[in-house]
């Protein structure tokens, strides 16, 4: 799969403001673990795509403004995304060569990460979750990859092309 | 590294001590207006079944609801006469002056992304006279209690969150008991009812005011299953809340703190 490697920080500012709403839109009772973490998808793409300009700063300011959004504990998000961020930034080189079937086994692992360092958190101020449950998310996101990678690129190309 | 430190730094310093929260009240404002713009799909809907109802269903729906609102006020016009026995009766038990309680009438625009807290916001804030305390009723019983407070939105924890708990009485015989959220939206269970209580299937549970948070008599669940395990040192009572907690809108805020009774909010009635 390979990355566009122009930088347009307006679309990357849209997408996670998108993504940002999206995390917090009312689902129906009972299908709150099957949400895909946006957020950190987008992370993930981001860094990936663009990893000589957006890293782990990106990843802790995207991640206090999650936690300020849905005013969850302040750096429970941004911890979890710097970890996220970090990782990707290791990680890189080798899986923008795997398929993409690859690489969304590889966004499991990530998001489960993500997950791990949310249900931490969340555990030092509450009732955590129950084990392996944390992890739909991971799996929910892990389906979404694909997807999110194919319409990212797209509008990403469309964007390159328009006359603005 | 330096940043995962800062991030730790944050969640112990909102954790275990009180400087943030000035700032996460100021912030709450972001907050609100980012789920105001969720809420954008659902009150489109809204406006168009309003615009969209057609003059039949408006005529019944009128008709339905004049029906009911008759059959209230013929229970009211005995509430008058009721509420002086009762307020006599008091005096004569020596209890002290019910207050009456105020209500302002507030909407649900949010949800908690975490799927494991259940917490709603409204559109009701300090502005308003909101206090954190504060509980808040649905027309069919109690749902839960205002725990963060921003000036134009609060955010409700509700009766089944895991963390939460309500001193509540059984209305049959008064038996009291602790209702306590397990997460399940549909469950309250009973914390340590001994065996030989007299708690039946069906008997409602009211609230009984013993905790000085919420006031007396609101109905808060209704008791589905009592089983009593002989290898239980207590019996397990399960309850299903009353009021309608993943479909109501329109809530009701209640001023039941005397200290803030006479302290109006412009808003209220």
């Amino acid at each position: 799969m390979e990355f566009q490697q122009n930088p347009s920080f307006g679309l990357v500012v849209l997408s996670f403001a998108v993504a940002m709403l999206l995390s917090i839109l009312p689902l129906p009772h009972g299908w709150a673990w099957f949400r895909p973490e946006l957020v950190a998808l987008l992370v993930i793409y981001w860094v990936m795509a663009l990893p000589e300009r957006l890293g782990v700063g990106m990843a802790f300011a995207v991640g206090l403004t999650q936690d300020i959004i849905e005013n969850a504990i302040p750096g429970q998000h941004a911890l979890a995304l710097v970890a996220v961020a970090y990782f990707c930034l290791l990680s890189y080189q080798r899986i923008r060569n795997y398929a993409l079937w690859q690489q969304s086994a590889w966004v499991f692992v990530l998001i489960g990460i993500h997950q791990l360092f949310w249900n931490w958190v969340r555990s030092l101020s509450g009732p955590a979750a129950q084990p392996l449950v944390f992890l739909v998310p991971a799996l929910a996101s892990a389906v979404l990859w694909p997807f999110l990678l194919i319409g990212m690129e797209l509008i990403r190309s469309r964007v390159r092309r328009s006359p603005f | 590294m330096v940043l995962g430190a800062m991030a730790l730094l944050l969640i112990g310093l909102s954790l275990y001590t009180s400087l943030l929260d000035p700032l996460r009240a100021k912030l709450g404002v972001l907050t609100q207006s980012a789920y105001w713009v969720t809420d954008i799909p659902t009150r489109f809907g809204d406006w168009m079944t309003d615009r969209l109802t057609s003059k039949q269903a408006l005529l019944e729906e009128n008709a339905a609801l004049r029906e009911e609102l008759l059959i209230h006020k013929g229970r009211a016009q005995q509430m008058a006469t009721i509420y002086a026995e009762n307020m006599r009766l008091q005096q004569l038990m020596n209890a002290s002056e019910k207050v009456n309680e105020r209500v302002l009438i507030a909407e649900i625009f949010g949800v908690s992304p975490d799927p494991l807290a259940h917490r709603v916001i409204i559109n009701r804030g300090s502005e308003h006279g909101v206090y954190v305390g504060q509980p808040l009723l649905d027309a069919d019983g109690l749902m839960g209690q205002v725990v963060e407070v921003s000036p134009y939105s609060s955010q409700v924890l509700l009766i089944t969150d895991s963390s939460h708990a309500i001193p509540v009485q059984v209305n049959r015989n008064g038996v009291r008991a602790v209702a306590e959220g397990i997460g399940n939206l549909y469950q309250l269970e009973l914390r340590h009812v001994s065996n030989t209580v007299d708690i039946q299937e069906g008997d409602l549970l009211v609230s009984s005011g013993l905790g000085q948070r919420f006031p007396v008599g609101y109905p808060v669940a209704e008791v589905e299953t009592v089983i009593h395990d002989p290898g239980q040192p207590f019996a397990r009572v399960i309850a299903r809340p009353m009021a309608q907690l993943n479909r109501s809108r329109h809530v009701l805020l209640v001023f039941n703190d005397p200290a803030r009774a006479d302290s109006p909010a412009d808003l209220s009635e």
